[in-house]
């Protein structure tokens, strides 16, 4: 049985940054979507409008996408002002149509900080992201044989604490949700889920100034305590973290 | 990337600094605050009894402020450079006015600091001209002289609101740059932080508008 709901369909005004390549100079376009109902989910939206856009000759929008389910980072897209959308622990993929309203004008942004690049359109080059797990989110283990399960022993806190740590998808919304455009949030995640576990103790020190050097010549900003990053967080990772992280540097200074 | 030039280093500079700060004006507070109990006086001779102690004070009070002021300037021109592009749309879910104002109510407060220790300290206004040269002297009459005038009392009032302001984010600020904060602790601090704001605003500035209210005289 459907219902009436399921027939009815909306109609949105998008306006969406295009740009050609790094270099060009973008602009915004108006766009109307037609036919979209409340089950489209923001890129099926999308994928709607690109639909008609390709059928009419028109380059589609280009946008970042991979997992759709909300857990490998790629969407990336500021909508109304919002990293994702502004609902609560959501990536912009599981936002939903029936958040508008027929006749809703909607703002289509890509990440906009220095150190993220403009690949087109709604794309960023996140690899920024990237240059500071290298510098320093690892830890070292010794080859040979398997090492018995219960060798290294974690408690149940730190386990849960590294876990809430570990949930960042490294999407760069804190980034683009930050006035300063600081990456602290996701710094702070990796720095703080290796340094609760015995495994990541040995280099927790070289760690933390290592990848906080990567964030600054990465040409990210400061973090200034605005908490803007927790808010647009998908995933809802704590500005303990960052407190942590402050924690880390100082230890590995003076300790 | 030594400590200095590090993101965290001159944050906890900065942090360590503000907080020092906020401690002065706590404590000068609470001197100013004899000014209720007709001893303000006695207080200002007791101060200036300390004599070389209280250039050594004043020393330190001037390196914390250049310091606070020369990193706040810097990291904030660098936070300029990382976001070279706006949003068209730009909503903030937690942002706040106070958080944002940082550099604009710290360089107010700065122009206010000097300000400030030109008319009360080195008394180069015309309004406490007769003061000059006497050292404490009567700082009661020479208050109530200088907050006899309304724009005195506004420049004073309008420089407590923005200490107020950064404050409001200053406080809280310190705790989570230190690293002392956990998800439990985070609210408090920063209910303690707009409360020692406030008790700021309401208790500076009851000095000169009792004055001008004539409460005092």
């Amino acid at each position: 049985m459907s219902s009436h709901n399921e027939h009815k369909t909306m109609t949105l005004t998008l306006i969406v940054w295009r740009q050609k390549n790094a270099t060009a100079q973008g602009k915004f376009d108006t766009y109307t979507a037609k036919g979209i109902t409340e089950h489209h989910s923001f890129l099926e939206m999308l994928d709607v409008v690109n639909e008609d856009l390709i059928k009419g000759g028109k380059e589609p929008i280009m946008f970042d996408h991979d997992c759709r389910e909300g857990i490998c980072g790629m969407c990336s897209q500021v909508v109304n002002g919002v990293p994702h959308g502004g609902q609560e622990r959501t990536t912009v993929c599981q936002l939903h149509m029936r958040k508008f309203k027929d006749g809703d004008t909607i703002y289509i942004e890509p990440w906009r900080a220095r150190a993220f690049p403009i690949v087109r359109d709604l794309i960023v080059d996140r690899s920024a992201l990237d240059t500071i797990i290298q510098a320093g989110g690892y830890t070292s283990c010794h080859t040979g044989g398997v090492p018995d399960g219960n060798a290294i022993l974690v408690s149940k806190p730190d386990a849960d604490y590294a876990m809430d740590a570990a949930e960042c998808i490294g999407c760069g919304a804190c980034a683009a949700a930050c006035p300063n455009s600081a990456a602290m949030l996701f710094t702070s995640a990796k720095v703080a889920q290796l340094a609760a576990l015995p495994q990541g103790k040995p280099e927790a020190a070289v760690r933390v100034k290592k990848m906080l050097d990567a964030h600054k010549e990465c040409g990210f900003g400061n973090c200034s305590n605005h908490y803007e990053c927790q808010a647009a967080c998908p995933k809802g990772i704590n500005v303990k973290f960052i407190a942590k992280l402050n924690r880390e540097y100082l230890k590995a200074h003076l300790g | 990337m030594n400590f200095l030039q590090s993101s965290v280093g001159r944050k906890v500079l900065m942090a360590i600094t503000g907080q020092l700060m906020v401690l002065f004006v706590v404590v000068h507070l609470l001197g100013n605050s004899t000014i209720f109990i007709g001893l303000i006086n006695s207080y200002a001779e007791h101060l200036h009894s300390l004599g070389p102690f209280v250039w050594v004070f004043r020393l330190a009070l001037l390196a914390m402020v250049l310091i606070h002021a020369y990193y706040g300037i810097q990291v904030t021109l660098e936070n300029r450079a990382a976001t070279p592009q706006k949003y068209a749309v730009n909503r903030q879910l937690k942002v706040s006015l106070a958080g944002s104002s940082m550099i604009w109510t710290g360089l107010t407060l700065a122009c206010f600091i000097v300000y400030h220790l030109c008319h009360f300290t080195a008394r180069l206004t015309s309004d406490v001209a007769g003061f000059a040269g006497q050292v404490p002297g009567d700082v009661y009459r020479m208050l109530v002289t200088s907050f006899s005038h309304g724009l005195t009392v506004f420049v004073y009032v309008a420089a407590m609101v923005a200490l107020c302001f950064h404050l409001f984010h200053g406080i809280q600020s310190f705790f989570q740059t230190m690293g002392w904060n956990s998800e439990c602790s985070l609210p408090l601090f920063s209910k303690l932080g707009k409360v020692v704001a406030v008790i700021v605003l309401i208790g500076y500035g009851s000095i000169p508008v009792a004055i001008l209210a004539g409460i005092l005289s």
